[in-house]
């Protein structure tokens, strides 16, 4: 098993490779420049900031610079925000996006499985159909839409709950429900799958005759190979999180790192760009292996290769 | 599958929801009980939160260079000349008590206030103000706005390292409170100038120990070591979410500020800044969604302003390709866009229909009415160019940054120029940076642009016009015009400048490398309760003047709730 978790890493930390070069190098030949605005500044000045930042090198002697400096643990400084760097960026922003992301896997989660569970286990009845019902409506929704009808009833309509902005604990409710909801929805549907699947084994009516209790039945023998198909969708839904929470981060005015990233692209801000990119990316790498850890550990028809 | 058989086994689940209830319900019992708006709270004990757009790249004076960072400064620093609540011609004392010209315009002399100090307590004097000027004009700073101080005596050949001899340029410290300012010409409006937020003072002892003044990254201006001498200094500054301020006990007027506070928050989507303000989180906006306005309209009769706004909005032609380098096509296409119609059922926010380039408001100059709604003569003159009836006219586009707004704009224009000159027009659309590159680099055939002043004065709209300036982008010069412009900077008295100017935006608006659309206003929320803020041209609100009303609260709070 360490074998495999070091092997992992490895080919993780050169896919992070990969995609820094192929991000700086995609960054420097879209069209627009940092520094570039509305109101035009003289051609001495802008050479004078190009020069501060080094945008005046070759690309590929900046490439090594760069790389250089991350490997170092430093991402440079915003060329946007002139007196932060992006460590800074990212330290004061991930938090907020790792909230909201655990928050929403929660969600995901924590209605998602419980909805599948009952599904299956009262298969054709109004707890199976209602419930499925709402989750395909759920699955079809985009975030996009999903937020501001959250908004809308809860927020306006019945003030509930606040609209936007991120100041405490009830202002995370309705982002973590719009970015968790679609999840719950899949996992309900491949909770209900798997665990129906497992009711439907021949052992399980070998249980039932020898009269076994129900509880048992479920909670001890089909839970565990029930909930393999959502385990497996692991990995893409924290992707999916991770990723959606540019959307919902917009949506909510919430100030994490989706925002940022947003921003950086936006603003040419080359540097930020990268920090942000290889942070997601890294975060998607060790999350994957933790998923294919935990599969492992749940099926006994897979092995740690 | 039988249901008897399952009853037991439903009771984990059971359980399980019900432990669920039994947490969630409180907790969204508490939520529904803290019915009382944060901005009621705010208003109670003399907060103001105001939306400001986007997150401020820097709150260093020297070198910030957009609208939500000079929300921001103009409450944390002052310059010499304090701003009006009202009009932005009147000069308030700031830090400087008085201050006299010569007579034609080129010295003046500052009279700095000896009660002025830094946030941190240390004594402001001319040197502060000597000391950013100059900073400023390093050129190994790259300061955006360094030319905004190029009307200041040698500023320009100094910032372009052509002297480095400092003592050449004109900004003299006669004493700890004497400062005086040379120029390049006669300069009446330098007032004015004075007040935005390039001219401000540094700490110049701040500065020096946190990197001196070359270092663009200097860490001077991070929340932790930021020192102002404006009524207002940060409490905290949460990136991206927002930067609480507080009253300034070192401020020279303080006893005069009436405000506790100022919370700044950095909303990007409008959509969730009208929401938030409705929602009670904000009691000015930045910003409104166009789309909404006529909802806003009906509903928020109190709550939206609409103030003039000293800008103009015009599409840029490219008059180096054909067949826009004949001035009668581009006059054809300007005079066939019926502006008026244009700001009532597309932009819907008050706007005024541009028949000039120059906005109404400057006192002393008559705005142009130069480019009328005049389908006949449109259709004259485009006939006269080779296309009666728009016959051959080849096919061109519209240029657009990305926005809703803009593209609604630009359809509009289409299909009036579909229809009064027979011409078929398409429009596409570029992302904001990539859009400024095609501009700078006449990559376009029309391209849509707007104009900003800095100060109440045409030139601030005309000098960019000139054969090879920066933001000229359409390949248009006339030395005429360069002349015109050349003479007014040095013109003795107001009379003739002003004449000038008008004579030169007449050359513009007779070659027209813009088509004028329409003159801005600033479409905004704004909570009843908020008084001692005026519609002002250039949209700059000094804080220290504005207070709450709380007495008709109960009001405010009936027409807030009725929305959704």
């Amino acid at each position: 098993m360490l074998r495999f978790i070091a092997t992992r890493l490895l080919q993780g930390v050169l896919v992070l490779l990969a995609i820094y070069a192929v991000t700086f190098f995609l960054v420097a030949a879209t069209p627009g420049s940092p520094f570039s605005s509305e109101r035009a500044i003289s051609p001495e000045i802008l050479a004078q900031i190009e020069s501060f930042y080094g945008y005046d090198k070759p690309v590929t002697e900046r490439f090594v610079t760069s790389i250089t400096n991350v490997l170092h643990g430093e991402f440079g400084p915003s060329a946007v925000y002139a007196n932060r760097t992006v460590t800074q960026i990212i330290g004061a922003s991930f938090p907020v996006s790792a909230k909201l992301g655990l928050f929403a896997l929660a969600v995901a989660l924590g209605i998602g499985i419980p909805v599948g569970i009952l599904a299956a286990v009262r298969q054709n009845s109004w707890l199976d159909y209602l419930p499925m019902s709402i989750s395909m409506g759920g699955i079809c929704l985009p975030t996009f839409v999903m937020g501001p009808l959250l908004v809308l009833i809860f927020g306006l309509i019945l003030e509930w709950l606040p609209v936007a902005g991120w100041f405490g604990w009830e202002y995370t409710i309705l982002p973590s429900l719009t970015l968790g909801l679609y999840y719950a929805a899949y996992f309900a549907r491949l909770t209900r799958g798997g665990m129906l699947e497992m009711l439907n084994q021949d052992w399980v009516r070998t249980a039932r005759a020898k009269g076994v209790p129900e509880r048992t039945i479920i909670w001890k023998h089909c839970l565990k190979g029930g909930l393999i198909p959502a385990i497996t969708f692991l990995g893409p839904a924290l992707a999916g999180i991770i990723s959606g929470s540019f959307v919902v981060e917009t949506i909510f005015q919430i100030p994490g790192l989706g925002q940022w990233f947003v921003k950086g692209a936006l603003n040419r801000d080359d540097f930020l760009i990268l920090g942000c990119t290889v942070l997601f990316a890294a975060l998607i790498v060790v999350m994957n292996l933790i998923v294919d850890i935990v599969q492992v550990a749940l099926n006994p028809r897979l092995k740690y290769e | 599958m039988d249901t008897f058989s399952l009853a037991g086994s439903l009771t984990g689940i059971r359980r399980f929801c019900k432990a669920a209830l039994l947490i969630c319900a409180p907790a969204l019992l508490a939520a529904c009980g803290s019915s009382e708006r944060a901005t009621d709270v705010a208003a109670e004990e003399g907060v103001l939160m105001i939306g400001i757009g986007s997150e401020p790249k820097t709150i260093d004076p020297g070198l910030a260079t957009g609208t939500p960072e000079s929300r921001v400064l103009y409450a944390l620093m002052e310059g010499l000349i304090g701003q009006d609540p009202k009009d932005d011609l009147v000069n308030q004392p700031g830090v400087a008590e008085r201050w006299e010209s010569n007579e034609d315009f080129t010295v003046w002399t500052f009279h700095l206030r000896e009660n002025a100090k830094w946030s941190n307590g240390d004594p402001l004097t001319a040197e502060d103000f000597a000391y950013a000027w100059k900073r400023t004009l390093t050129p190994e700073l790259g300061a955006e706005f360094a030319e905004m101080l190029f009307v200041i005596k040698n500023a320009e050949p100094y910032q372009k390292g052509e002297i480095t001899d400092w003592s050449q340029v004109g900004v003299k410290v006669l004493d700890p409170y004497t400062l005086q300012v040379t120029l390049e010409g006669p300069t009446p409006h330098f007032l004015g100038m004075t007040k935005h937020y390039t001219y401000f003072p540094v700490d110049a002892k701040v500065v020096e120990a946190n990197g001196g003044a070359a270092d663009r990254q200097s860490r001077w201006s991070t929340a932790e070591n930021f020192v102002g001498n404006g009524p207002f200094v940060i409490k905290r500054w949460a990136i991206s979410e927002v930067m609480e301020t507080v009253k300034n006990p070192n401020y020279w007027d303080a006893a005069n500020v009436k405000l506790n506070g100022v919370n700044f928050y950095p909303v990007e989507n409008i959509s969730a800044e009208e929401t938030m303000f409705r929602g009670g989180r904000l009691h000015i906006t930045y910003e409104v969604p166009s789309s909404k306005l006529p909802i806003l309209k009906t509903k928020f009769k109190d709550e939206l302003q609409i103030d003039k706004y000293l800008g103009s909005y015009f599409y840029r032609v490219n008059t180096t390709k054909p067949p826009f380098d004949d001035p009668r096509v581009r006059k054809a296409f300007a005079m066939a866009i019926d502006k008026q119609l244009l700001v009532d059922k597309v932009t819907q926010g008050g706007q005024q229909p541009a028949t000039g380039y120059v906005p109404p408001g400057i006192s002393g100059y008559e705005a142009s009415t130069a480019v009328p709604y005049d389908v006949e003569a449109a259709r004259r003159l485009l006939a006269e160019a080779g296309y009666p009836d728009g016959k051959g006219f080849p096919t061109r586009e519209i240029l657009i940054n990305t926005s809703e707004n803009h593209r609604r704009v630009a359809e509009a224009i289409q299909a009036m120029w579909k229809k009064n000159l027979n011409v078929e027009v398409g429009i596409y659309n570029q992302e904001w940076k990539v859009y400024l590159n095609s501009q700078i680099n006449l990559d376009y055939d029309v391209s849509r642009s707007g104009w900003i002043a800095d100060y109440v004065y045409p030139s601030a709209f005309l000098n960019i016009f000139t054969t090879g300036g920066g933001n000229n982008n359409t390949g248009w010069g006339n030395p005429q015009y360069d002349r015109l412009i050349d003479a007014s900077r040095t013109a003795q008295t107001e009379e003739e400048r002003m004449g000038l100017m008008h004579d030169a935006e007449e050359i513009l608006l007779n070659e027209l490398p813009i088509i004028p659309i329409y003159w801005y206003t600033r479409v905004y929320l704004k909570d009843p309760r908020v008084k001692g803020w005026y519609p002002k041209l250039l949209d700059r609100h000094p804080y220290k003047y504005i207070y709450f009303d709380n007495s008709g609260t109960a009001a405010a709070d009936e027409v807030n709730g009725e929305g959704a």
